[in-house]
């Protein structure tokens, strides 16, 4: 399927004096995506989504939005960008109406289909109660709210929301999952965010970033093997001879947990398939066989590590 | 795009007390100026009746009058330009204004205006109570309409300036104080002049008042109108470039 590419960054950096926040980045978004931004505090996220959105210019490097370049057509790029900033950029002063009226307004929704797209966003958002009161009145949960109804507001096919579920509540975050995949349908999302199972349970594409590169990009599926390790915890009810286990097809090493535990690191093809059936004829009571599976954490942290331990040599 | 941003100033403006009270105040001290201007003319006015080319009632009312309300707008301006930009940077709502489809210069005028549309309406409520000796008297109205026409191009003016150093800070009282503190400046830089000592052209020609002061004479110059278009675009282009610069890799 040829997939429409809505953004198309390319060796993106970014200089604050002497200091490199984003080192080469270039990256695509296509429609349909829902992009995972991850990285540690400081590592550069939030300065590649303001170069993405143009409130700040890379010091090097092209972004097309939809085919527009950025930087020689801001206007027209903009119109097909949502952003919602790290700190919701809200009047405090204005209802929550006002204000989505004006956003609307501003994000160049013609007068006549202001009403509709605001109705539209606010229903989305559940902020239908709340919708004649003061934003500044409103907790820390309806004004994140609130900000991202104004970044879907103007119906945009790239949304980039700058940790979006930050401040609200598990039900929130759930309902505001659901409503990032849902836009994700028809859209392009760019999502940053800290909090790792966000990201496997609402991208399909994973970015982590460091010290401002990308050290690792890839779809959720491939994401997927490198979460498969190469390792299963077993424990028997009458443990073998470790060497027994040892001689079993694909087994490379094996360790001894203690209490009949064991685990078998394997390359190639999974071994379960042999070891039950060795553990039946062998009478060793089999109890648990359990894949281990690496966590995004451990995927996460081991890149981000190792890219300072590089540094540090 | 720039009139949404104004309306949206304007709005926000009486949304908080600060304009409301600013509008009360400039009213209750020029109220009573106008009063005690007027008191001094019904002193003088059988006097004056009877000589040649004597001061009428708008150069002894309205002149000082209008002449005073510069002084005390040069002080007020500030309080109301202060938040402009600054409050927006502050709350991070220039994001916003940033991310959305419309240009630095737009977001300058639109704010610029919005600020603008304030001032009118303090000047059309200045502009009543001279008007309302017409219901008594004749009014010199060329003399009337030149002045006022100077109070709105010095507001301009003052407004472009605190416009300016609100882009310089996250602070309003900063912003305010900075504003203040330049058109103070500009207010007295031709002082020197009294004090006997030569002053330079430049000087005279950059000070606010000098051309305030003939135009509130009634002597429509262009070079004055000059003067204040001048002013308000040098730090209107001034704050884009400020904008701009926040974007941009430094």
């Amino acid at each position: 399927m040829d997939r429409e590419i809505l953004i198309h960054a390319e060796h993106l950096q970014r200089d604050y004096g002497p200091i490199r926040a984003v080192h080469d980045v270039s990256f695509e978004l296509a429609k349909g995506d829902v992009l995972g931004f991850l990285g540690p505090n400081g590592a550069g996220k939030s300065t590649t989504m303001q170069m993405l959105t143009g409130t700040l210019a890379p010091s090097a490097g092209t972004i097309r939005v939809r085919g527009v370049d950025l930087l020689d057509h801001p206007r027209r790029a903009k119109r097909e960008l949502g952003y919602l900033p790290e700190q919701p950029p809200l009047y405090r002063e204005l209802t929550v109406d006002e204000y989505l009226r004006y956003c609307a307004r501003l994000r160049g929704v013609p007068g006549r289909e202001v009403t509709a797209a605001v109705d539209r966003a606010r229903a989305r958002c559940g902020l239908n109660e709340v919708r004649r009161r003061l934003i500044a009145n409103l907790s820390k949960g309806y004004q994140q709210r609130v900000g991202i109804a104004q970044a879907i507001l103007h119906n945009p096919a790239v949304v980039i929301l700058d940790e979006p579920t930050v401040g609200l509540d598990p039900i929130q975050i759930r309902e505001i999952r659901g409503l990032i995949r849902e836009l994700g349908e028809a859209h392009g999302i760019i999502l940053s965010t800290h909090i790792l199972p966000e990201v496997q349970g609402t991208c399909n594409r994973v970015q982590i970033i460091h010290r401002g590169r990308l050290v690792f990009s890839d779809s959720m599926q491939g994401l997927e093997s490198h979460l498969q390790a190469q390792a299963c915890i077993v424990a028997f009810r009458r443990p073998p001879e470790p060497a027994a286990l040892e001689r079993l097809p694909g087994v490379e090493a094996v360790s001894d947990l203690g209490e009949g535990r064991y685990r078998l690191r394997y390359g190639g093809d999974n071994p379960a398939e042999a070891l039950a059936e060795a553990a039946v004829n062998g009478g060793w009571g089999l109890r648990e066989l359990i894949p281990e599976r690496r966590t995004l954490e451990q995927i996460f942290v081991e890149l981000t590590s190792r890219d300072a331990a590089e540094e540090a040599a | 795009m720039i009139h949404i941003i104004a309306a949206r100033e304007l709005k926000t403006l009486f949304l908080s007390p600060l304009a409301w009270s600013i509008l009360g105040v400039v009213q209750l001290l020029l109220a009573y100026l106008f009063l005690s201007q007027i008191d001094l003319f019904m002193t003088y006015a059988p006097q004056l009746a009877g000589r040649p080319n004597a001061p009428g009632v708008t150069d002894i009312v309205i002149t000082p009058l209008l002449g005073n309300t510069g002084v005390i707008l040069l002080l007020i301006a500030p309080l109301i330009t202060m938040r402009a930009l600054s409050e927006e940077s502050r709350s991070r709502t220039l994001n916003l204004l940033m991310s959305s489809p419309v240009s630095m210069t737009e977001i300058v005028l639109g704010k610029y205006l919005g600020l603008l549309g304030f001032f009118l309406i303090l000047l059309a409520m200045i502009g009543l109570m001279p008007l309302s000796l017409m219901t008594g008297t004749e009014l010199d109205a060329g003399k009337l309409a030149s002045g006022l026409l100077g109070l709105a191009l010095l507001l301009a003016a003052f407004t472009a300036a605190g416009l300016f150093m609100s882009s310089l800070t996250d602070q309003p009282t900063v912003a305010a104080v900075s504003s203040f503190g330049l058109l103070l400046l500009l207010w007295i830089i031709d002082w020197a002049g009294n004090s006997g000592a030569e002053v330079s052209e430049l000087f005279r020609y950059l000070s606010l008042v000098r051309h305030y002061e003939s135009l509130l004479k009634g002597l429509f110059d262009s070079s004055d109108v000059v003067y204040y278009l001048l002013f308000i675009l040098t730090f209107l282009a001034l704050t884009v470039q400020r904008l701009d610069a926040r974007r941009m890799p430094h």
